[in-house]
C-alpha cells in the first residue's frame, strides 16, 4: 500500500490528475443499470430543451449568444458548469484522497483567476464584443490577420480539450456504466453535435445549467453525509484521516506538488491567464444583456466554484476516512478500484448506496457532455463567425449562410472529436489540458488584454506576438518533461519545467510590445487613433450590442 | 454611433471621474488578489513546513484556514466590486448617457 502511494506520487504529473483516472488502462465494470437509466433521463430532458431552443432560434444572435437573454445568475451557473468539469470533480477529490492538502492548492489556483476576470475583463469584454472574443481583439485592428490568429488560438485550445474530454468519457463509461469505450465516445460525439447544431448557445447554456445544479446538489449531499459521519466536527474528520492514511500527518501540509519557485509561478501564470483566455468561457459573456449582468455572472460563478472546491476538499477527506477501512472498494492488489480519481465515485456508494452511486455516475457523464458541447460551440463559432464571415466573406455573408457554416463546422468537429477520441484511447493524454491552458494564456490572453488596455497595440504586434506565444507554448511542452521524457522516452528533457506558461506568456507580451512599438506604418497610426473611441465604448457601453440588436 | 457623441463623452467631466474611480477599484482589488495568491504559492515552494505547522495543537494545520480563507476572500472581493459598481459606476454612467443625449 505504501509503495503504491509512493509510486503514484512519482508518476503523478501535475495536470495529469485532470484527466488522470481517465488515462491508462481501465477494466470494464459490470453493467450499472441505475446509472444508465438516470443518464437517459438527463439526455431526454436535454433533448427536449434542445427542441425548445431550436424553435426559438431565428438569428445569429440567438445561435451564438442565446439572444443575449441569459440572466447573470443563470450565466454564473453556466460558467461554473463549464469550469466544474468531470476532471475537477473527480481529479481534485482524487488528489485530496491521494495527498490531502495538495488538492486545495490546485483548487485555489483554478479559482483565483475569476476575481481578476471580473475586475479587469468582464465589463469591457461585454461592451466591445458580440459573439467571440476575436470581436474584441479585432475591434480596431485588421480583421484578416487578427481573426485568423484568434481562430487558431481557439481551435488549438478546443481540439486539445476535446480530445482529453473524449478519452476521459470513454474511460469513465467503462468504469461507471460497464459499457465499452467506443460507445461512450460515439454517444458523446453525437449528442454534443445535436445540442450545438439544433439548439445553439441557448441549448448549450441550459444543458450546462442543469448539469451544474445536479453536480452541486450531489456534491453537497456527499459532503453533508461525510460531515454527519463525524458529527459535524472537522477535527474528528482530519484526525481520523491522518490515522488511516499511509502518509499520516503529511496530508495536512503541502507535499511537493510544485517543487521549485519557477514551476510554482509558471503554474500560477498558466491558471490565472489561461482561465481568462479560454474561448468557450469568454463566449459566455456575450449571452447576457449588458455589462451589469456580465459582472453578476462572475460574482455567482466565483461563489459556486469556490463552494464546489470546498466540497471536493471535504469529499476527498471523507473518502480517506470512509473508504480506506472498507475492503469492498479495493482490488486484490490493495488499489482503489479504477484508480484514485474514482474516490468520489466510491464515496457516493459508501454514503448513499447503489442508487446514489448511479446518480453521481450519471452526473459525471453528463458533466463531460455539457463541457464538450460548450467547447464545440466555441470551435464552430471561430470557424463560422471569425474565419468564414469575417475573413473569407469580409463581413458580406448573410445570417443564414453564417449559421449554416457553423452547423457544418459542428458536424465536422463532432466527427473529428470521435475519430481522435478513438485514436487516442491508449495514448498518454495527461499533457493536453495543461497545454490547452498554456495556449489560452499565451496566444489568446495577451492579445485580448492588450487590445483593451494598451493604446499602442497594432495588428503587426498582436499577430506576431500571439503566434509567438502559441508556438513557444507548444514547443516547450513538446521538449519538456511530460512529452519529451514520459511519452517520447528520452532520458532528459531539453526544457526542465512542466509548465511553459511563465516563458511563453512573457514571450508573447514581449513580442507584442516590440512589434507594436516599432510599427511605423499608416495602418498602425490609424489603429492607435481608434483606441479612444474603443475606450469610451468599453467604459460606458455606448454603442455596445444589445439584445434587440440582430 | 456618431463620432460627435464620442466627442461629447470625452468632454464630459463625469466620464473622467468614472474612469478614474473604476480603474482605482479594479486595480486595487486585483492587487489584493495577487498579494494573497503569489506569497501563498511561494510559501508552498519555499517553506511548506511553515504551512504545515499545527494551528492550535491538533492535526489541523495553519495552511488549511489560510487556503479556505483565500477561496472565501476571492468570492467576497468579487462581491465588493459588484456592489460598488452597481451602486456608483452604473449611476455615473447613466448620468453621462443622460447628459449627452440632451
Amino acid at each position: 500500500m505504501k509503495i503504491y502511494f509512493f509510486l503514484m506520487t512519482l508518476l503523478f504529473t501535475p495536470f495529469s490528475w485532470a484527466e488522470g483516472a481517465l488515462s491508462g488502462t481501465v477494466e470494464q465494470q459490470p453493467l450499472n443499470i441505475p446509472a444508465i437509466v438516470m443518464f437517459l433521463v438527463f439526455v431526454a430532458a436535454t433533448l427536449i430543451i434542445t427542441y425548445w431552443a431550436a424553435k426559438k432560434m431565428r438569428s445569429t444572435s440567438d445561435y451564438y449568444a442565446a439572444g443575449g437573454g441569459i440572466t447573470g445568475f443563470q450565466n454564473g451557473l453556466a460558467i461554473a458548469g463549464d469550469y466544474m468539469s468531470a476532471a475537477s470533480f473527480l481529479g481534485i477529490s482524487g488528489l485530496v484522497y491521494l495527498s490531502g492538502y495538495d488538492g486545495l492548492i490546485y483548487s485555489i489556483g483554478f479559482l483565483i483567476g475569476w476575481p481578476l476576470i471580473l475586475f479587469l475583463v468582464a465589463e469591457r469584454l461585454r461592451n466591445l464584443g458580440r459573439y467571440t472574443f476575436a470581436d474584441v481583439v479585432s475591434y480596431r485592428l485588421e480583421q484578416l490577420p487578427i481573426r485568423t490568429l484568434s481562430a487558431f488560438g481557439t481551435l488549438a485550445v478546443v481540439a486539445l480539450y476535446l480530445i482529453a474530454q473524449m478519452v476521459g468519457a470513454g474511460k469513465l463509461i467503462q468504469l461507471l456504466f460497464g459499457l465499452p469505450y467506443h460507445y461512450a465516445v460515439v454517444i458523446v460525439g453525437v449528442l454534443m453535435v445535436l445540442y450545438v447544431m439544433f439548439g445553439g448557445m441557448l441549448a448549450t447554456t441550459w444543458v450546462q445549467i442543469i448539469k451544474a445544479v445536479l453536480l452541486l446538489l450531489g456534491a453537497s449531499f456527499m459532503a453533508f453525509m461525510v460531515l454527519k459521519y463525524v458529527d459535524f466536527d472537522l477535527n474528528v474528520l482530519f484526525e481520523q484521516a491522518v490515522s488511516v492514511h499511509p502518509k499520516g500527518l503529511d496530508i495536512m501540509a503541502p507535499g511537493g506538488l510544485v517543487a521549485d519557485p519557477i514551476s510554482a509561478i509558471s503554474l500560477g501564470v498558466a491558471l490565472i491567464f489561461g482561465t481568462a483566455g479560454l474561448p468557450h468561457i469568454l463566449m459566455r459573456f456575450f449571452t447576457v444583456s449588458n455589462a451589469k449582468q456580465a459582472r453578476r455572472s462572475v460574482f455567482f460563478a466565483t461563489g459556486f466554484i469556490g463552494y464546489f472546491y470546498i466540497l471536493t476538499f471535504v469529499i476527498g477527506f471523507g473518502a480517506i476516512v470512509l473508504l480506506s477501512t472498507n475492503p469492498e472498494f479495493f482490488d486484490v492488489n490493495g488499489l482503489l478500484v479504477g484508480g484514485n480519481n474514482m474516490a468520489a465515485i466510491h464515496l457516493s456508494k459508501a454514503v448513499g448506496g447503489d442508487f446514489f452511486l448511479g446518480f453521481i455516475s450519471a452526473v459525471a457523464f453528463a458533466t463531460i457532455l455539457a463541457v464538450v458541447s460548450g467547447l464545440t460551440l466555441a470551435g464552430a463559432s471561430a470557424i463560422s463567425h471569425d474565419l468564414y464571415a469575417s475573413v473569407l466573406k469580409k463581413g458580406n455573408s448573410t445570417a443564414k449562410q453564417e449559421i449554416r457554416v457553423s452547423k457544418i463546422a459542428t458536424v465536422i468537429l463532432g466527427a473529428v472529436a470521435i475519430y481522435l477520441g478513438i485514436l487516442f484511447e491508449d495514448q498518454n493524454i495527461a499533457f493536453m489540458v495543461g497545454l490547452a491552458f498554456a495556449i489560452a494564456a499565451s496566444a489568446n490572453f495577451p492579445t485580448l488584454i492588450l487590445s483593451m488596455y494598451w493604446k499602442d497595440l497594432t495588428t503587426r504586434g498582436a499577430f506576431i506576438g500571439g503566434f509567438a506565444g502559441l508556438l513557444t507554448a507548444v514547443v516547450l511542452v513538446i521538449v519538456g518533461p511530460i512529452v519529451w521524457v514520459d511519452i517520447l522516452g528520452n532520458t532528459e528533457a531539453l526544457f526542465p519545467y512542466k509548465y511553459p506558461a511563465l516563458f511563453s506568456v512573457s514571450t508573447a507580451f514581449l513580442c507584442v510590445w516590440f512589434f507594436s512599438m516599432t510599427d511605423r506604418s499608416n495602418r498602425a497610426e490609424n489603429e492607435r487613433k481608434k483606441f479612444e473611441h474603443q475606450f469610451i465604448r468599453s467604459q460606458t457601453g455606448i454603442g455596445a450590442h444589445d439584445v434587440s440588436d440582430h | 454611433m456618431s463620432a460627435d457623441l464620442y466627442e461629447q463623452v470625452k468632454k464630459n467631466h463625469k466620464f473622467h471621474q468614472l474612469v478614474k474611480q473604476r480603474s482605482r477599484w479594479a486595480w486595487g482589488l486585483s492587487s489584493i488578489i495577487l498579494i494573497m495568491y503569489f506569497p501563498f504559492i511561494l510559501l508552498i515552494a519555499f517553506s511548506p513546513a511553515w504551512l504545515g505547522q499545527s494551528l492550535i495543537g491538533g492535526v489541523i494545520t495553519i495552511g488549511i484556514p489560510i487556503g479556505v480563507l483565500i477561496i472565501v476572500m476571492a468570492f467576497v472581493l468579487t462581491g465588493v466590486y459588484v456592489h460598488k459598481a452597481n451602486k456608483d459606476f452604473d449611476r455615473i454612467n447613466q448620468e453621462i448617457i443622460h447628459e449627452i443625449k440632451q
